[in-house]
């Protein structure tokens, strides 16, 4: 334990802060927050506290607000409605470099460090030792070896951020906000890529600042280490608060129906499963930058064939690459039994394959643009939507809308700039897109990010209606639920390469899991549980 | 080297090393070198002692705009204005000198110290202008700095109405302009001790990192509390005040103020700092590689006019270098291996 005192001190002196300011009651209390994006409201009317050493556990799914509400606490933006108070006094205009100052420390998903700079240099962005103007390089340098030491990670303090695995990543991350005092220390799924034995000494080091009196959020959805070291358990969704529960009153499968609002159940659709033939097969695909190694695997007609894995671990570059949009350094593609030699995204069209991208609005949609001309874009040359380069507008209109209403957009405005739309429903015009020609093979990749739980159902009640077709539907999804319920066959790709293929039986939790974690014992893996399925 | 892990250490072979060693200088100097051994080999009177004279001033010039040049591209901008600046700082440092001639006429070190503080102030105030609208109006550089660069110019042109203007004290063009110190011409000195400065600012200052940090990952730097607004609009800041110090020195040895100084300038910094290795997105860039590829440039125009290649094809083959640079970084990019 010797190897703790140096953070302890450090620790101590915000935690003598905190317990000072201990009588006022409440670390952090905010009421009636609001938070709203275009087209989105993020966060309505949300109440949430925070008491010394304790630690707050925000639950819910992608898109239920809970980012939104720890960037409001760490500053990044202001609410729009309500009130924060922090120790008992109403802050406003609170701004990343304030929030530091007062002591609230946030250690992001989306990583805030800069590529190009040294660990060490990332450590220290905004608060440089200095003399004089200039830059105290040895005595940093002793401040980030003495840190790195006591937590017990295993990072160099000269490599540049951008040679770092994602795991080193965010192992900075967390550095980063031990360098200064903390009082309210805000984690964002803080162990999604540590190994069991650095979340173990994760753990250790909350269970110190609790009992000095820091306030911690953690976001999680690990249901074992929810458990573990939970106090109390926010449950979010679509931006309303739905509960404050004490983390001992409460089941691992009430929590996940109070996440979804609904039943395990009731939220993913039975699927029926009638393989044919191969459409899609990938022989040995490596690519050039080798986030894909030596890849093989194949999707068949009336089947969904799921692809899962951490995230990072290259399963969205494996199916971006099959489009055309990662370079290929070698292996062989074939579409319906023909090679494709050079994928790009025009010819695989022509050959029934297309592919909805994990961002909508970076390669998915042109916001400025119209349902219509988005839904359209890729079957434009098409005779139903134009003749001799001329634009069949009124065929256009009656095709588009047909397809708009089967998808169920709300409202079904097919002039409606897609900008004005919500998550859910820009999705269902990126299918649109999929709809407006013949396809036989859909590449989902993570279909359901950022969409609340209604749209989520229609995306699966779609993929249920394809399938029906006689298409083949490749899933690749970070959500271990959706991909476990959905797929009727389940690869797990690890550190680039493609680690197991799973049917029926075997595509259940544990043994998902086992492959997530491949290089670490079996137990590990277990106690790395990912939300829900009971 | 201290702080990499064991592992590190032990795949890094002989081979691995002199690799390492290519990527932070990068082939810059392999070619810079290869270049002159060619030149000095097949060029006549390339190696002449008024040649490389000549080549050192003029790179001076380049190397201080360059500098400047270089921070607005880290911090992920780019700056169109300097040209301008140059012309500006030109004819109002000239004007402000040749107005005070007669009534100052005792007193050259005044006129010369006015005549240089209206030079600077001009570009100080261009550059304020262009950080402020980007930094705050979030204007994109691009736009921001086309226009201040038609307003500098333009400026410039109605001050004079394109007429030289002449009258600046005689000591100021024969000691500082064209005067020699150690065999050397004046500028070289100031284009070395602004390097300097440069790069112990990139490297040994707070302002330097965060100019790094603000390209490299702005939302990063935002979230780590660095007041980038600030940042940015004193790189832009710098950037016009060295083009300003760039056309001061120019100014000197022409012997005039000139509105129609400087037509290449601002594609030339841009083409040193590209060649130098300095990212377009921001977040990377060195100043002793700009000042290298600043050299690289003159070098290769000093050969074409020795070898008496019309100026008009030397413009159409300095835009082919600045577009090949970029095309061989861009390749060398997606190249690397994402871990």
């Amino acid at each position: 334990m010797t190897e703790m005192t140096t953070v302890k001190s450090s620790v101590i002196g915000a935690a003598r802060a905190a317990l000072a300011a201990r009588d006022d009651g409440l670390l952090l209390e905010l009421s009636g927050v609001s938070k709203y994006f275009p087209g989105v409201v993020a966060l309505d009317g949300v109440d949430f506290d925070l008491r010394h050493g304790e630690v707050h556990v925000l639950f819910g799914e992608n898109g239920a607000g809970k980012s939104t509400l720890i960037n409001i606490i760490a500053g990044t933006y202001p609410q729009d409605a309500g009130d924060f108070k922090f120790q008992g006094e109403v802050v406003t205009h609170l701004t990343p470099h304030t929030a530091r100052m007062i002591g609230i420390s946030p250690v992001f998903q989306e990583f805030s460090l800069v590529p190009e700079l040294t660990v060490e240099q990332n450590l220290f962005l905004g608060r440089e030792l200095t003399r004089g103007g200039f830059l105290r390089l040895p005595a940093m340098r002793a401040r980030a070896m003495e840190i790195i030491r006591d937590l017990a990670f295993d990072l160099g303090p000269d490599r540049k951020v951008r040679d770092l695995s994602r795991a080193h990543q965010q192992m900075v991350e967390i550095t980063k906000a031990f360098l200064t005092d903390v009082r309210l220390l805000i984690l964002d799924e803080p162990t999604a890529s540590l190994t069991e034995a650095e979340a173990t000494k994760l753990f250790d080091l909350i269970a110190k600042l609790k009992a000095s009196g820091v306030g911690i959020i953690y976001v999680s959805h690990r249901m074992r280490e929810i458990k573990q070291i939970a106090d109390r358990i926010t449950v979010l969704r679509d931006g309303h608060k739905i509960t404050t529960v004490r983390a001992g009153d409460v089941s691992e499968n009430e929590l996940v129906e109070l996440m979804t609002g609904r039943k395990i159940g009731v939220l993913f659709p039975q699927i029926d499963h009638s393989p044919g033939k191969n459409l899609l097969e990938v022989e040995n695909l490596t690519l050039a930058n080798h986030s894909v190694n030596d890849v093989s695997f194949y999707a068949r007609a009336g089947e969904i064939t799921g692809i899962a894995g951490l995230v990072g671990c290259g399963k969205s570059e494996l199916v971006r690459a099959i489009y055309g949009l990662e370079v290929v350094s070698s292996g062989t593609i074939r579409v319906n039994g023909e090679v494709v030699t050079h994928p790009f995204p025009a010819s695989l069209l022509k050959r029934g394959l297309c592919y909805f991208p994990s961002d909508r609005v970076a390669e998915g949609l042109a916001l400025a643009r119209p349902v219509r001309e988005n839904a359209s874009m890729a079957a434009i040359y098409q005779p139903t939507y134009s003749r001799w380069r001329v634009l069949q507008r009124g065929s256009e209109r009656r095709a588009i809308q047909t397809i708009v209403d089967k998808l169920k957009l709300r409202p079904p405005h097919i002039e409606r700039a897609v900008a004005k739309l919500s998550g859910g429903n820009r999705q269902k015009v990126l299918l649109a897109r999929g709809l407006t020609r013949d396809i036989t093979v859909f590449l989902f990749d993570e279909p359901t990010v950022g969409i609340d739980v209604g749209a989520k159902i229609e995306v699966y009640e779609l993929m249920k209606a394809l399938l029906a077709t006689g298409v083949a539907i490749v899933l690749v999804s970070s959500e271990l639920p959706e991909v476990m319920n959905l797929s009727h066959r389940l690869y797990v790709m690890h550190r680039s390469r493609m680690v197991a293929e799973l049917n029926g039986a075997d595509i259940n939790e544990p043994e998902v899991l086992s492959h997530f974690f491949r290089e670490q014992s079996p137990d590990m893996a277990e106690s790395s549980r990912i939300a829900s399925v009971p | 080297m201290g702080g990499r892990t064991t592992s590190d250490l032990a795949s890094t072979s002989s081979s691995d090393r002199l690799y390492r060693a290519y990527e932070t200088v990068g082939f810059l100097p392999i070619v810079l070198v290869t270049l002159v051994a060619i030149l000095a080999l097949f060029v006549p009177h390339f190696l002449a002692v008024q040649n490389i004279f000549n080549v050192l001033r003029s790179s001076s010039y380049l190397v201080i705009m360059a500098a400047g040049q270089m921070l607005v591209l880290i911090v992920g901008g780019f700056d169109l204005s300097v040209g301008a600046v140059v012309a500006l700082t030109s004819v109002s440092s000239a004007m402000v000198m040749a107005g005070l001639k007669d009534s100052l006429a005792d007193e050259p070190g005044i006129i010369v110290f006015l005549g240089v503080a209206a030079g600077i102030g001009s570009g100080l105030a261009v550059g304020l202008i262009n950080g402020l609208c980007v930094a705050f109006l979030r204007i994109s550089p691009f736009m921001v700095t086309l226009g201040s660069m038609s307003i500098a110019t333009g400026v410039a042109l109605l001050l004079t109405n394109g007429i030289p203007v002449y009258g600046m004290p005689k000591v100021y063009v024969d000691a500082f302009g064209r005067g020699l110190w150690m065999q050397l011409p004046t500028a070289v000195y100031l284009a070395a001790v602004i390097v300097a400065l440069v790069w112990v600012m990139q490297n040994f200052t707070r302002m330097g990192r965060y100019i790094f940090a603000i390209g490299g990952n702005l939302q990063a730097a935002i979230v780590s509390g660095v007041r980038t607004k600030t940042y940015l609009v004193l790189a832009y800041a710098i950037c016009s005040v060295l083009a300003s110090v760039s056309g001061l020195a120019l100014t000197a040895q022409i012997g005039s103020g000139q509105a129609v100084i400087s037509s290449q300038l601002t594609l030339e910094s841009i083409a040193a700092a590209v060649i130098a290795g300095v990212s377009l997105k921001g977040g990377v860039g060195r100043v002793e590689m700009v000042t290298l590829a600043a050299f690289f440039l003159l070098i290769l125009t000093d050969a074409m006019d020795l070898l008496k290649i019309d100026p008009r094809i030397q413009t159409i083959f300095l835009g082919i270098i600045v577009v090949l640079a970029v095309a061989v970084d861009e390749m060398a990019k997606r190249r690397t291996p994402v871990v």
